[in-house]
């Protein structure tokens, strides 16, 4: 910036500011000149959207998405406008081909929001860090790549991504998870707790940080009280086809926040009103100007009584504003539709400082409505109990959805349903996968009739965790199915065991998808191809993940490291102790040394003992009688060994009543 | 043992080596062979020495602490308001009105209170159980929990409906879970019980809306009709070892439990509410049971954590159960008395020794230790947080009485909310936690509910016991021999190693006769058709007895009333006796100390001191009378079912003839029902002990 004072030289500073200008102007016209000049080259493209979605259980989620596409271009000298350069860094350094970072906290209720939707199948995570990454290296190096992605990674985002290096947290699985590859890497950590410090770092790669637009809404305190809270990071690289030319990389940011508005109703059947900025304490003054779209959404799931069949946009949206049950504080641009829900699109091009962009929506009437769930809602948890063996139990158990589904696939005359299953075992549960049990409408079933595929690779002590992929499926009509195995609990070295150890050790999360079940959100009216529209159209794989369970292992006592060392040493001065014993003395020749005295010279032999007596100041042994009892002898021993004993404890007592009188 | 048995050998050795000079034995053999030498010396001192300290641990207790500083009880302020007592308020009121319109229908109460969860916000489910639980079943003696395995004639008539809510923490990760369990019987329970409910659901109506949750909350409505354990045990089996077979229960639909079964991770810790009875106090008295089966406690900070909250925060008078018999003794009294008078004259010797404590705090104190100690022993939990333990889950039962009367409202209203402020720490402590309960101790014994002993003092009591035996037995063992080398002179039966086997058969039929009685009671209550408690005792007696004589008759060398003169040597018989009892002793206080310790009260007095009665009463000497009528006593005071006797009738509770033995014969079930170690430490330990002492005591020497 160039300093204005008040005398000085006025006139210089309106000729530097036009000069500046101009330059700019002609940077922008030269980067122009470059783009016509690689016609065929797309521009980075960035844009942002905000999905707001009142939830039936009076909550309220909001969905932040951000796209950033960096087209095909060479790989070398690249120079970036809007896109992250760490990020094509990453994707260059470590030719990660796709790659998936989720930070997580709390649980996605799958009841109450839904698990039949590509926001809940892309969005609901597990809790903590979960990362996949597909690589685009020989085979050989895909473990070299990943822990050097995990390591950048932690350095990244500030989070303890880096202990998913070890061999021992990740697995590779081969088509249990979602994409089929073989130069995939999954990993998660359950415990790692998710904070602003990598929000922060995740806000940076956006071009507007959270400076403007709707990533200004991101209010910290308001973003973290939410009940569910994940921050996801997708990226892929989009080959170009084009023979010099590098790959493109889509960047794909969100963060889902399910909130409970603050509630001043009274009535409790009626669905809290919220708006904006009751609910991120900020509003919106304006898009961020990077930005090729930014647009709020407003998605009614399953709100039931719109029988609307009218063509026309115009007419379908007055009515829906004269029948709903609910009031919105702007009207929305455009209203699209689907089988069961609408979309109500608002542009926020038209905020500003003075009159920001504050979505509010009242109800008027109770609404009741559901949303649509997964198949089967699977629970996960641990059966037995005691510090030595154990069972994990899959419980699946049929959803109404399961009953009006469409996707159903009807082979050979009967109706199925496919089941994915995907675990990690760490090593220290050791899983004994013949102890498989499969139960279907509570009758034990064989393996061989239910699992269609199964693929396991055991773990290895210390050096990799186990993995289980498992295809079931299950008659369309069934009501509950079960699943469990037992395992044993390993022992971990001293050394291996984490802060907090008497908490338990945690089991990541299994996943459950269906192969056969694709949500989508497809939007007839669709007028612009907005990319946040388009990503839900796209078929994504329904899946849910199980909770984390907690397997108490037995644990050392941490505590108590002074009567670990003095046991040790103990045993150790014993054992050294005896062992010198052994070595140096040589008790028969001793024997044979005594014996062999007391035959040759019998007079000598006290006089000699006497004299070493005298030597050594000791009073001269008696030389007992083997006829005499002992019980004599230890009693005269004993005795003086009384008084002495007497004698010291007299002593300690007169010394401590005299010290403590002082 | 095994470093006395190497003394004695390198003893004899020093004495057989006739003609050298003598080689200095190092000195800790010199004091074996000290010890052994003066064993009875030594056997009546440490006796002493451990009856002694077991009189002074009342003085030893030390105030309790809160360990685990991630607990901070009462660090928050109670969040509770109005609005959530009189929820619970509402609850109470609605279930008086549903009793009065609606008696005996079980199945409505349930339901409101689920209505009351889910209006709340919880998820809740029904679950239905039999109320049968405990069988007999020796071979599934020392197993875990088993799955919850249904018998096959099920009858839809009677079974129990248990309710649970479950409130998800908004933020947790749905590890782990806080359970609240209040009994509750829909058919007779009575108005207090039902304040219960009102304070859980007051708690519940708080804990929904507030934001500091990281553990799941489950609260727990037992159904109690079938009393307070088996409801507890038969949800933490389902919820542990579920059975994914199809159960006979639910095709009993009288309740529609299409709710499925729900769970909300590890337990951290388990807390159970129980309201009943007027406080006799000014006070609302909250009395705190702990013991959970074979002597298992949950972690001190638990207790503490109450204890503190209880007493700093809400004002509640804290008890724990004592044996009242023994407040009014007058030998406790004046024991009490003495260690006042030496503890004072300490103080006045230098004013830091300040062991000595009030007479009456005395006596508190040590009727307290008594049942605490008693309550251990038996092995039978004290409540339902004892299925908790079977689960390694941290549990106690706190059992309030109000000191008003259950129709008077306008004080009800204040009493939920303290109790429900209690609970709220305390559940808030155990939120704090990061790790599960460690910190703290497992193993003590409570002489009030601030003050414990922990193990490294109890234990000197037990040690001191029975540290005599092994140089009794060490020293009899010397005897022995030296007289059977007297005796015969064939140098083929001069083999010294082998002197004890003839004992040691003897022991070991005895001990084997012991296992068989274990396993009797087993196979008397599958004898078709219905027998009472005296019937089944007197039963028991005979096949007892016939197997006694069948054992002295087929056995040789086992009876103790044979006139053979050769036969084992009664010192050497002794010998192994007092050494089985120490084995068995020492393995007992390992599984349950408490046993152990009174245990060793009767066996080590009466293995120490008896003695063939029929010298002694040839000698007619005063001393030698005296002695045998010593051993005789003990003796009898030693049989299982006279010390029983004993018990009861300090207690207060006279018994004579065949209704002792019913009584004593439903305590022994009672003891095998429960998976009780004391039955074992009975059958094993215990009997052929005190046979062998008969044997001992009716020798023909």
């Amino acid at each position: 910036m160039v300093p204005v004072t008040d005398s000085g030289v006025p006139s210089v500073d309106p000729i530097m500011a036009r000069l500046v200008r101009t330059w700019i102007s002609l940077l922008i016209l030269q980067s122009f000149l470059v783009a016509i000049a690689f016609g065929s080259e797309e521009v980075e493209e960035f844009s942002e959207a905000l999905l707001l979605k009142p939830l039936p259980d009076r909550k309220v989620l909001a969905h932040f998405h951000f796209e950033n596409r960096a087209p095909p271009s060479n790989s070398h000298g690249r120079h970036h406008h809007l896109f992250p350069k760490a990020i094509s860094q990453l994707v260059q350094k470590f030719r990660v081909k796709e790659m998936e970072l989720s930070f997580t906290q709390g649980r996605w209720n799958h009841e109450h929001w839904g698990g039949f939707d590509p926001l809940s199948s892309m969005n609901a995570k597990p809790v903590g860090v979960e990362l996949w990454a597909v690589f685009d290296v020989p085979q050989s190096e895909v473990d070299a790549s990943w822990k050097n992605l995990t390591n950048a990674l932690s350095g990244l985002f500030c989070a303890s991504i880096n202990f998913l290096e070890s061999s021992t947290s990740y697995a590779a699985p081969t088509w249990g998870f979602g994409p089929n590859s073989d130069k995939l890497r999954y990993g998660s950590l359950p415990r790692e707790a998710v904070c602003t410090e990598n929000l922060t770092p995740w806000l940076k790669l956006l071009p507007c940080r959270d400076k403007d637009g709707l990533s200004a809404l991101m209010n910290r305190p308001s973003v973290y009280r939410a009940f569910y809270h994940s921050q996801r990071l997708h990226l892929s690289t989009v080959e170009s086809g084009e023979e010099g030319l590098g790959s493109g990389i889509l960047l794909e940011q969100t963060l889902t926040v399910v909130l409970q508005p603050d509630t001043i109703s009274v009535e409790a059947n009626i669905q809290p009103s919220w708006s904006i900025s009751s609910l991120f304490g900020r509003k919106v003054v304006g898009r961020c100007v990077l930005a090729k779209s930014s647009n709020v959404y407003l998605h009614m799931d399953g709100l039931s009584g719109h029988e609307l069949k009218s063509v026309d946009t115009e007419l379908e949206a007055q009515k829906l504003w004269n029948n709903a049950d609910f009031e919105l504080s702007l009207t929305p641009d455009r209203i699209l539709r689907e089988i069961n829900s609408f979309l109500l699109v608002f542009d926020i091009e038209k905020s500003s400082d003075s009159e920001p962009f504050d979505l509010g929506l009242t109800w008027k009437l109770p609404a009741k409505w559901s949303c649509q769930q997964a198949p089967l809602h699977a629970s996960r948890f641990l059966m037995g109990s005691g510090n030595e063996r154990g069972a994990i139990a899959i419980l699946l158990k049929a959803t109404e959805s399961l009953e009006n589904l469409s996707g159903r696939d009807l082979t050979n005359g009967c109706c199925t349903v496919k089941v994915n299953i995907f675990q990690i075992f760490p090593w220290y549960i050791k899983v004994y996968y013949h102890s498989l049990q499969i139960f279907v409408d509570q009758e034990q079933k064989t393996v061989i009739e239910v699992v269609k595929k199964i693929n396991v690779s055991p773990s290895t002590d210390k050096m990799s965790s186990g993995m289980m992929e498992m295809m079931l499926e299950l008659p369309c009509e069934v009501k509950s199915a079960a699943i469990s195995i037992e395992y044993d609990k390993g022992f971990l070295h001293i050394d291996e065991y984490p802060p907090d150890a008497n908490q338990g050790f945690d089991i990541p999360s299994a996943l459950i998808s269906f192969p056969d079940h694709h949500a989508s959100l497809d939007f007839k009216e669709e007028v612009t191809k907005s990319p946040f529209l388009s990503k839900f159209k796209e078929k994504s794989l329904v899946r849910s993940y199980t909770e984390v369970l907690l397997a108490p292992l037995t644990t050392p006592d941490f505590s108590m490291p002074y009567n670990v060392i003095t046991i040790t040493c103990t045993v150790f001065a014993l054992y050294f102790g005896s062992l010198l014993n052994v070595l140096r003395r040589r008790i028969g020749e001793e024997e044979r040394f005594l014996k062999s005295q007391g035959k040759k010279k019998g007079g000598l032999k006290q006089l000699l003992s006497r004299l070493i007596a005298k030597i050594r100041g000791r009073p001269v042994e008696a030389p007992s009688s083997s006829t005499e009892s002992h019980e004599a002898r230890s009693s005269v021993f004993s005795s003086k060994l009384l008084f002495k004993i007497i004698l010291v404890a007299g002593a300690a007592a007169a010394w401590q009543y005299f010290s403590t009188d002082k | 043992m095994a470093t006395e048995k190497r003394d004695d050998k390198e003893n004899e050795a020093v004495k057989t080596d006739d003609g050298s000079p003598k080689i200095k034995p190092r000195p800790i053999v010199q004091l074996g062979i000290f010890l052994i030498a003066h064993s009875h010396v030594f056997s009546v001192v440490f006796s002493a020495a451990g009856i002694m300290a077991l009189l002074l641990l009342p003085l030893l207790a030390k105030n309790t602490y809160i360990s685990e500083n991630a607990l901070m009880p009462g660090s928050a302020r109670s969040m509770l308001s109005h609005r959530d007592v009189s929820d619970g308020s509402k609850l109470v009121k609605d279930i008086k009105n549903l009793r009065l319109n609606h008696e005996g229908q079980g199945v409505e109460v349930q339901r409101l209170i689920g209505k009351y969860m889910s209006e709340m916000g919880a998820e809740v489910y029904y679950q239905k159980f039999h109320p049968e639980g405990n069988q007999f079943h020796p071979l599934h003696f020392f197993s875990g929990p088993d799955s919850y395995t249904l018998l096959g004639n099920v009858s839809c008539a009677s079974y129990g409906v248990n309710v649970a809510g479950i409130i998800r923490a908004p933020r947790g990760d749905g590890k782990e879970s806080i359970v609240l369990v209040t009994p509750y019987d829909s058919t007779n329970g009575g108005d207090y019980e039902a304040l219960s409910l009102g304070i859980a659901s007051s708690l519940f109506s708080l804990l929904a809306r507030v934001t500091w949750l990281s553990k799941d909350i489950i609260w727990l409505v037992a159904d109690s009709r079938h009393g307070d354990y088996r409801p507890v045990a038969a949800w933490l089996s389902e919820y542990h070892t579920p059975s994914f077979k199809a159960s006979d229960l639910s095709k009993c639909d009288e309740l529609n439990t299409s709710h499925s079964f729900r769970r909300a991770g590890t337990m951290a810790a388990a807390l159970v509410l129980k309201v009943d009875g007027r406080s006799e106090r000014f006070e609302d008295t909250l009395s705190i049971f702990a013991e959970a089966s074979n002597g298992q406690m949950p972690n001190l900070d638990l207790i503490n954590v109450a204890n503190y909250l209880a007493v700093h925060r809400q004002g509640f008078y804290v008890k724990v159960e004592k044996v009242v018999s023994l407040l009014s003794s007058t030998w406790l009294k004046i024991v009490g008395e003495l260690f006042e008078a030496v503890g004072k004259m300490a103080h006045t010797l230098n004013p830091d020794w300040n062991f000595g404590i009030p007479a009456a705090d005395y006596l508190e104190g040590s009727a307290t230790l008594a049942s605490s100690l008693y309550s251990q022993a038996l092995g039978i939990p004290t409540g339902p947080h004892g299925a908790f333990r079977d689960y390694q889950v941290d549990a106690i039962t706190l059992k309030v009485s109000p000191r008003f009367s259950p129709d008077n409202t306008a004080r009800q209203h204040e009493f939920f909310q303290r109790g429900a402020q209690l609970l709220e720490g305390t559940i808030r402590s155990v939120n704090n936690l990061l790790e599960k309960f460690h910190q703290s101790f497992f193993l003590y014994l409570l002489t009030s509910p601030g003050k414990f002993i922990s193990v490294g003092v109890y234990m000197i009591a037990f040690a001191l016991l029975v540290a005599p035996l092994p140089m009794v037995a060490a020293s009899l063992y010397i005897d022995g021999c030296n007289a059977l080398t007297k005796a015969t002179h064939n140098p083929a039966e001069n083999l010294k190693s082998w002197k004890w086997l003839d004992a040691a058969k003897q022991v070991l039929a005895l001990h084997l006769l012991g296992f068989i009685v274990t396993l009797l009671p087993y196979f008397i209550c599958q004898v078709p058709g219905e027998h009472s408690p005296t019937n089944r005792s007197i039963m028991w007696a005979t096949t007892i007895s016939s197997v006694l004589l069948i054992t002295c008759v087929t056995i040789p060398g086992c009876s103790p009333f044979s006139s053979r003169l050769h036969g084992t040597n009664w010192a050497v018989l002794k010998s192994v006796t007092i050494s089985a009892a120490f084995i068995g002793l020492c393995l007992m206080s390992i599984i349950n100390f408490a046993t152990a310790e009174i245990g060793a009260l009767l066996l080590v007095p009466m293995c120490l001191m008896v003695r063939p009665i029929k010298p002694d009463l040839r000698s007619r000497s005063v001393k030698s009378l005296l002695r045998s009528l010593c051993s005789m006593v003990l003796v009898t005071i030693g049989f299982p079912v006279m010390f029983f006797a004993i018990c009861k009738g300090l207690i207060g509770e006279g018994l004579v003839g065949l209704s002792l033995g019913g009584e004593f014969w439903t305590w022994l079930e009672s003891l095998w029902a429960w998976k009780s170690a004391t039955y074992l430490y009975i059958g094993m330990v215990h009997l052929p002990c005190w046979l062998l002492c008969l044997c001992i005591l009716f020798h023909p020497s």
